[in-house]
């Protein structure tokens, strides 16, 4: 298996810059997802890793090798389509043996390469059935058995669940990062999912416009968003953005939000007066009579276990996460508190998280 | 008899409906058939029962029409035919019951040739220069594309007849007259743009992702194209090459124009088979029966994917 090495990858179709100098590394074996809304270069930057867009500038290695601009089939990558990409004309086996012939493998070995795979993906007995009778799930098996077959360095993805229904993806995302561990592939895997982002990767990319706003691993990803973008695209609700106008010593340990002093992780950069936004999660807002913003309970969305608690305030509407055993009254006023350690601190002008305690140590308890 | 109670879809179409419809296109297809069907019956007529009026639908049919056809015939006194052996085959003892005898054949055979190599091999040039341009329009950023395909389909908008004294002056000139490259390289040309446009639409429908699959598989771009586009392709290639060859096949006008001795086709021959004293009706009615043979045949092994080309874009899924 192998390394990828992205440096400073930028992509233009005529006057639309797709992917904007992005850079990242995706160790051996490691599960890495690009995950960002549509039109965000994602998948632009996936077909150059393929080989099947070339790019404008930077650069691409496969274990240290420059194949920047090598054709797709000189890589030795498998990729997997979103629409599965089965030949109609072939039947499973053919289709999962045509890489295979590519390679003047003779047609013993062919089959029991073609045998193992379909083992390993338990599609054993489908292999003399057409494609196009097949279920979604099978049809996603028989395309990850064309990419297996030829054990490639390297798996590309490009939201290969999103043809899926609900059911199906769940356990495919299993079944999916299983088959990953047991292969010990690298992988790369475009989704703008962030529940299978979450679910699968060892670490995310998260794109916005072309750019790489941040590569962290999931749990970074959603606790220390690096940028505006990131805190507002991941969590369901995402993270509530409270704006408000302040600047920052080092070492600073609070803001002033409207009339009060708001606990924060210590500061570790110093910021201007400008305008600044406060972030922080729903289930991170509590909810006290004392608290330091107050408001009036808009609506409630019960989701089992917890519930999603909005709240009209002067900041506009905030979302809090709540035990759903606690009853609310549309109208009543509450208190809103956050917790100081898991507040996040952005730049509104750059969209930058500001350094913070928060970014500091592993990860939190 | 139950309609009242009866539920009933309101998109299918009702039984009464279907039953009209089905008796009108029966009866379109009675109304085109006539005129075929009277060519076949002329060709088994004899040459008094061709031309009898009023017009006999039943009558006691006859090869000589088939005989008159691929033979060419002198007429010669009753001594001299006494005087010769027996009948060689069916059509002597037909020629020698006129007072004929057999002189040798025809020249039908080799024309038939010449249409069968100047048809088939004009579909095959435009259908495979067709599917390629039509992938490279597809496919790739092609500079001033629609500008392009539009002068392709502009080919089109004048009858092809128009320009015949140009081409006349011109095949001449290099040496195209009369030869069977250079009406197969004519029907090419009048075809090419007709392929270009319909094949452009079926590979436009087959995803791109397929191709993308073989070239990270190992395969290079053309052999994705054979392995993989080409198999899809395969309706439209099979009806644009009916559309094609029906072209070339019946071509009347340029065929008399450009070719005379060595390679003329059959639509400017049958139509001047002389008999004696007037039109050889029967032969010319064989001739065109035969003629629609290679067609029909051709029509018949390709119809599974015709059907489904013509109603286009069903390549998808």
């Amino acid at each position: 298996m192998a390394q990828i090495k992205i440096e400073a990858l930028d992509k233009s179709f005529g006057s639309f810059h797709a992917v904007k100098s992005a850079s990242f590394t995706v160790e051996h074996g490691q599960f890495l997802c690009l995950l960002g809304p549509s039109g965000c270069g994602k998948t632009t930057t996936l077909r150059m890793i393929a080989g099947l867009e070339l790019p404008t500038a930077g650069t691409i290695r496969l274990d240290g090798e420059d194949v920047t601009m090598n054709r797709a089939s000189a890589r030795d990558i498998a990729l997997v389509f979103q629409l599965f990409a089965l030949y109609p004309h072939m039947n499973v086996r053919r289709n999962i043996g045509f890489p295979l012939k590519c390679e003047g493998i003779g047609a013993a070995e062919r089959d029991r390469r073609v045998v193992e795979a379909a083992c390993i993906l338990r599609i054993s007995h489908l292999l003399d059935r057409s494609v196009s009778g097949l279920a979604g799930g099978d049809r996603q098996r028989v395309a990850l058995g064309r990419a297996i077959v030829r054990k490639p360095k390297c798996f590309l993805m490009d939201e290969p669940l999103g043809a899926l229904d609900t059911e199906m993806r769940e356990a495919m995302i299993h079944e999916l990062r299983a088959l990953h561990d047991r292969l010990g592939a690298t992988t790369v895997y475009v989704t703008h999912d962030q529940l299978e982002a979450m679910a699968m990767a060892d670490r995310i990319a998260v794109m916005n416009n072309g750019v790489v706003e941040q590569v962290a691993s999931p749990r970074d990803i959603y606790d220390r968003p690096a940028s505006l973008f990131v805190a507002d695209f991941i969590g369901s609700p995402p993270m509530n953005l409270l704006p408000f106008r302040g600047g920052l010593q080092t070492g600073a340990q609070a803001i002033r939000l409207g009339e009060r002093d708001v606990a924060i992780p210590a500061a570790r950069e110093a910021m201007a007066e400008s305008e600044l936004v406060l972030g922080v999660r729903p289930e991170h807002v509590r909810f006290t009579d004392r608290g330091m913003v107050r408001g009036e309970v808009y609506g409630t969305e019960y989701l089992g276990t917890t519930q999603i608690v909005t709240v009209t305030t002067h900041y506009g509407a905030l979302k809090a996460r709540s035990p759903s055993s606690r009853s609310f009254r549309t109208g009543e006023t509450v208190g809103l508190d956050f917790r100081p350690d898991t507040l996040s601190i952005f730049d509104k002008a750059s969209g930058r998280a500001i350094r913070t305690a928060l970014h500091e140590g592993g990860a939190r308890g | 008899m139950t309609s009242a109670t009866t539920a009933h879809s309101v998109v299918e179409p009702s039984a009464t409906t279907r039953r009209f419809a089905g008796s009108l296109v029966v009866l379109y297809a009675i109304i085109t058939m006539i005129p075929l069907v009277w060519i076949m019956l002329t060709a088994f007529k004899s040459p008094d029962d061709a031309i009898s009026y009023p017009p006999k639908v039943m009558f006691k049919p006859s090869l000589e029409g088939f005989c008159n056809l691929f033979t060419t015939r002198s007429r010669q006194t009753p001594e001299f035919i006494r005087s010769l052996g027996p009948p060689q085959g069916l059509c002597d003892s037909i020629a020698r019951s006129r007072n004929m005898v057999v002189a040798g054949p025809s020249n039908y055979v080799p024309r038939f040739v010449n249409s069968l190599i100047i048809a088939f091999g004009s579909t095959v040039l435009a259908v495979a220069l067709g599917t390629l341009s039509a992938y490279g329009f597809s496919r790739f950023r092609v500079p001033l594309k629609d500008d392009l395909l539009f002068f392709i389909l502009s080919t089109r908008m004048m009858p092809p007849i128009a320009v015949a004294i140009p081409i006349y002056l011109m095949y001449r000139t290099v040496g195209l007259s009369d030869t069977r490259l250079g009406m197969i390289l004519l029907y090419t040309s009048v075809n090419v743009s007709l392929a270009v446009w319909l094949l452009k639409g079926f590979i436009d429908e087959i995803p791109r992702e397929y191709e993308e699959a073989a070239m990270i598989d190992g395969y290079t771009r053309f052999q994705a194209f054979v392995k993989v586009v080409l198999p899809q392709a395969t309706t439209g290639i099979a009806a644009t090459a009916i559309f094609c060859l029906i072209f070339a096949w019946n071509e009347y006008a340029f065929a008399v124009l450009l070719t005379s001795g060595n390679a003329q086709t059959a639509p400017p021959f049958i139509p001047i088979i002389i008999g004696e004293g007037g039109q050889d009706w029967p032969a010319v009615a064989a001739g065109t029966t035969l003629f629609l043979v290679p067609i029909v045949v051709f029509t018949v092994l390709l119809r599974k994917h015709l059907l489904r080309g013509i109603t286009f874009g069903a390549v998808r899924k």
